[in-house]
Order: structure tokens, then sequence, then C-alpha cells
């Protein structure tokens, strides 16, 4: 009845026509390349700032020691300015530190602060929201209840008691954001996943006696993947912020150490003479912010076979 | 006749909700033979889909439960089994097509992913040997050039593909009892009568048996042996499907053979059957067909009827039938 097996060769047209103008392709090439090569240079940036981690300080791509100032250079403009010196390329800080070695210090403690925290949040996070909205129920009510409370806790509160008993600090930093943070996706994944539940594809795979374990891992987790990228990308930011927030506070990073956050923070008081000491630091959180989002976006188009075609 | 692979005995399923209790499916028994199709048909809301869950115990927990009866598939009461025992008898043993067949692809795994995870699942065959199993599948549902749909993904297919998909999935493992929850209810005419005759050549391949569950008794005429005509919860009439249609004895039975339009009636209005089902919460304590029927007496209302066979095979129940 069916039986026809189509034999008929489709030859590849040799340049693939994507219905989209040259122009726009270009856009969209762009699109992936700029964020991905911010990206890409500001972990370089963040791995070679100085080779401490072979047991060489000296060498790296810091110009000068961070956190050493020279007290004749301080509050010097960038070096394509008038007054600057060539030597402190982005300026220096009131300390007459060189910003721009601050700046490739500082993406050390930012980038993986926020990269820390987001991995452990998110993966604790979407742990319990598919559990709770696959199994519902009690399970699903206990673990709602306690992100209830997770959201409703004033995070600094948290953090300033955790800097008090524990001490202030890179860890502190990453736990306090950490412990909080995972709420959000556990809410956010919960919802994705009592959508899918009731679907029919976890039906068919109940059907074909597939285990909740499995539902769970094969047909709910992947599923949820394309929301878990997008906020996660988004929080890239947020985190960075809330890094700097807590260091300004005093909780995190402590005093000579950089981070971009807390370097803003610094800037703050010298703004009106000295403008570059808050600037750079903050175009490379919004720089990198951008990227995350771009290069977000981008993942989850691969991710989803339906746009994956082109 | 052949052997038998499914019995249902006193079949009790309700759902418990605050509001009470709904006896969707209330002592329902039948049988289903070796590369038999028995249908069971029946109007919304009268359990046919309830039958079916309860067959594979995947009722919505937990308010759904099974109160009572056996359901013995090849001599194993299934009601016995231990959770995880259960489990290794979806897919491999018993299989379902739900109702909806359209959604019930996975939309981020290839069609050749979903087909081996029962295969997977149940048949422990080492990796190289997983892919023909899969392509044996798609064979049987007479998809054209396999090796090629297995790298695709539901979107990428027509509705009758997905359809046969689906059918591929459920026939993986080659089970003994199929459970088609109205499978063609999705499905334009044309391709509706395709996936019969397909079903139809499926089963003769394989030998399958397949529960039919329908509202629609052109559906039954094409694709049953036997019917269940189901109405609240009970099975009021089964036959085979001949005698259904010949010899009709329920007055359910009657009516909603009346109601399927006809195309060698002139024009005169479409019978309907009148009032509504009766509530699953709050049955009457006699027939339950008695508040519609036209043929109701007096004992209708007091006394439900037992089921009595009238013929080789044929049962009804109703105190009008002698």
């Amino acid at each position: 009845m069916f039986s026809i097996t189509p034999t008929i060769e489709v030859k590849k047209p040799e340049k693939q026509y994507t219905g989209l103008s040259r122009r726009a392709r270009i856009v969209r090439k762009l699109s992936l390349v700029v964020p991905l090569t911010v990206m890409v240079l500001m972990v370089i940036m963040a791995i070679f700032a100085d080779l401490s981690w072979i047991g060489l300080p000296d060498v790296g791509l810091s110009p000068k020691a961070p956190n050493d100032g020279v007290a004749r250079d301080k509050l010097l403009p960038p070096a394509f300015m008038e007054g600057g010196k060539s030597e402190y390329l982005l300026g220096t800080d009131r300390l007459g530190r060189d910003v721009l070695s601050r700046i490739i210090h500082g993406a050390r403690v930012s980038l993986s602060v926020s990269l820390l925290v987001i991995a452990i949040t998110a993966a604790i996070g979407t742990a319990l929201g598919v559990i709770a909205g696959y199994m519902g129920g009690n399970t699903d009510g206990f673990i709602m209840r306690v992100v209830d409370v997770a959201l409703s806790f004033p995070g600094l509160v948290l953090a300033m008691l955790l800097a008090v008993s524990i001490g202030p600090g890179y860890w502190t930093v990453v736990f306090a954001l950490s412990i909080l943070g995972w709420a959000g996706y556990a809410r956010l994944v919960r919802g994705e996943a009592l959508r899918l539940r009731d679907s029919d594809f976890v039906a068919q795979a109940r059907v074909n006696g597939a285990s909740s374990m499995r539902i769970m891992m094969k047909h709910i987790f992947p599923n949820v993947l394309n929301s878990l990228i997008v906020i996660m990308t988004l929080s890239v930011g947020m985190m960075i912020l809330a890094e700097s927030a807590l260091s300004f506070l005093g909780i995190g990073i402590t005093a000579p150490q950089a981070s971009w956050g807390s370097m803003v923070s610094d800037g703050r008081t010298d703004l009106d003479r000295a403008w570059w000491i808050s600037a750079f630091p903050g175009i490379c959180i919004g720089l990198v912010v951008l990227s995350g989002n771009f290069l977000g976006d981008w993942i989850r188009d691969k991710l989803d076979p339906r746009l994956r075609q082109q | 006749m052949t052997e038998e692979v499914l019995r249902v005995e006193d079949l009790h399923t309700s759902f418990f909700s605050r509001k009470g209790v709904v006896k969707a499916v209330d002592g329902v028994s039948f049988s289903v033979h070796k590369g038999e199709t028995f249908g069971i048909v029946g109007e919304s809301g009268c359990g046919k889909t309830v039958t079916g869950l309860s067959i594979l115990r995947l009722l919505p927990e937990p308010a759904g439960k099974i109160t009572g009866g056996k359901i013995i598939l090849e001599g194993t009461d299934l009601l016995q089994l231990s959770k995880k025992a259960m489990r290794a008898y979806r897919g491999s043993r018993i299989s379902m097509i739900l109702q909806d067949p359209m959604t019930s692809l996975n939309p981020v795994f290839t069609v050749g992913d979903q087909i081996s995870e029962s295969v997977r699942l149940h048949q422990g065959l080492p990796d190289n040997m997983v892919e023909p199993e899969v392509i044996s599948a798609l064979r049987l549902l007479k998809i054209p050039s396999p090796e090629m749909i297995l790298h695709d993904y539901p979107f990428q297919l027509s509705g009758g593909m997905r359809q046969r998909v689906v059918g591929a999935i459920a026939m993986s493992c080659r089970p003994r009892l199929l459970i088609a929850d109205e499978p063609t209810t999705a499905l334009d005419a044309t391709i509706q009568a395709q996936y019969i005759a397909l079903f139809k050549d499926v089963q003769r391949q394989t030998d399958v048996s397949i529960i039919f569950i329908t509202h629609d008794f052109g559906v039954v005429a094409n694709m049953c042996n036997r019917v269940g005509v189901m109405y609240a919860g009970k099975i009021v009439e089964t036959a085979a499907t001949r005698d259904i249609f010949k010899n009709p004895k329920h007055p359910y039975t009657i009516a909603l053979i009346r109601s399927v339009p006809r195309l060698d009636e002139k024009d005169e209005r479409l019978y309907s059957i009148k009032g509504q089902p009766p509530s699953l919460m709050n049955l009457p304590p006699g027939c339950r067909f008695y508040p519609r029927c036209p043929l109701g007496e007096e004992i209708c209302q007091r006394e439900e009827p037992k089921e009595v066979e009238v013929a080789g095979g044929h049962f009804v129940s109703c105190w009008k039938v002698k």
C-alpha cells in the first residue's frame, strides 16, 4: 500500500540558500563572533593575568603589580589623554595603582565568582526544580516552601551574617550568593517540569516502561534546558554586580585585591575628576554581560532542533 | 477459540476527590484473545480510557485507584505485581498508543532515539544491535526509507508519519497486547482509513492482540473482531462485531448505532439520545441507562440488570432482553 521507497538522490546545492540577505547574514555572524571574542579575551585575561599558578607571579599579561601604588603617580588620566603617562594605559587610581593591571587581575575574581556561583546554583536549583515539578504532592510542597523562604530572605543580611561568622573573602562571597541563588532556578524549572509532566510524550515514556528517574533525566531535563540557559547567561551580569555589592560592603574581596565591582565602587568618590577608575571596569562588566546574553541566545538556538537546521 | 491473552475480571477503578468518589470503571469484565481486536465503544466519560490506563496501572496518582478486580495477562495478575515488575511489562508486553499521538513524541530527540529508548529498556541488547531493531520496527509500520527517518526530529515529519512512529515505538518490543486509545481521532478520514489498514497488517504479521478504544462505530466496523459497549463505567453489551451491528440488543447500543449518520438514508434528522449520561459520582440505583431509556420499566429503576448470554458470545445487561 505505501511501499514506495524514494530513490531520488537529492544533490546538495553548492551554496545553501538561507533566506537571509547578505547583510543580515553578516550581522548574524558578527553577533556570534564578537561576543565570543570578547568572552575568550576576558577569560584569557583572567587566566594569564599572572602565572602565579605555576609559581611565576611576575610574569603575565598584567603590566604592573595590581596592588602596588606609586604615590606620585596618583589619579593620572589614561595615556591617550592630556597628562597621561604611556606606562599607565588606562590611568591610575587615587593610590597610584595601574587601572589596567587591576582590571586584568579583577577579571579573575569577577568571572570566577560569577561562573562558580551560576554553576552551583543552577545545578542545585535544576535538580530540586525537576524533582518538585515531576513528583508533585508533598515533595513539591516541601521544596517550594523552602524556595519561598530562600526567596523572601534578604540576601545582604544573610551575607553579612556569614561574613561575621566565617569572615570575609572569596569563598564567603561564593557561599553567600549560592545559598539563596538556587531558589530562582528551582522555581523556574519547577514550573516547566510541571507543564512537561503532563505532556503526552512523558505519558508515552511511562507507557513504554521508563522509570521516574529516567523520565526526569531524559524527558524533562532536556526540555527545560532552553529556558535554563537563558537565565544562566542573564545572571552572569547579576552575579558580577552582586559580587561588587558584597565587596563594597566589605563582605567580599578584601581591600587591596581588585574585582571589577569593587573598582567601580572605589572610583565612585573620584568620579568628577577621575572618571576612568570606575568607567573602564564598568565597561568590562557591560561587555561581559552583553556577550553572555548573545552567547546564551546562540547556545539556545543551537540546542533547539527546530532552529538547528540552518 | 484461540488462546486468551488478557482477561479483565470485575474491574473497579475509582477517583477520589474532595467532592466525592467517582466510580469511573464499575465492574468491567472482558477478555481478549490472541491476534484479536477487541473494541471498547462508548461516549465521552464512560470510562473507556480509564479502563485502558487501569490495565497498564498508570492512573493519575494519587487520585485514581483500582479498588477491585483482576487483570490477568497470560496467567499473571498484573494487580499483584510490584511497581518495578509492572514497569518491565509496560512497553514490552503491553504497550499503548495514546489519545493524541501527535504530541506523544519528545521534541528534542530524534525519532531513532525515541524508538530505541524502549528497545534498550526492555531488550538489553548490545548497542550495535539496537539500530537494526529500530529499523525493523519502522519497517513494520511501513515507514518509507527508515534509515533516513531515524535521524529526523518529530517536527520534521507529517502528522500521519508521526502517528506511525508512535506505532513503531509501541510495537518495537513486539508486545502481546496493544491498547490503542482513540488513535485515529486526530486524523482526517483518508489517513484514518490508511492507519486502520496498517494496523490490521501489523496485527497479521505479529499476532498482537489489540484493545481498540473509540467512540466511532465506523472504526469499530473496520477494525474490531469483538466489541464491548460501555456506558457509565459498565460494559452493557459484548458481542462479535457482526452481531452488534446486525442484532444489537441493549437499548443503548441500538440508540448509538442509530445515531451514526448513514449514506443510504434520506434527509431525516439524525437520531440523538436524549439527556445526559448520569454523574459517575452519584449513580442511579437501578439500570444506569434507565433515565434515558425508551423501554424503561419499574424494575429498571429499582435493580441493576444482570448480564445474560443471549447467543453464543453475546452478552447483554438489560431487563428487557430475555
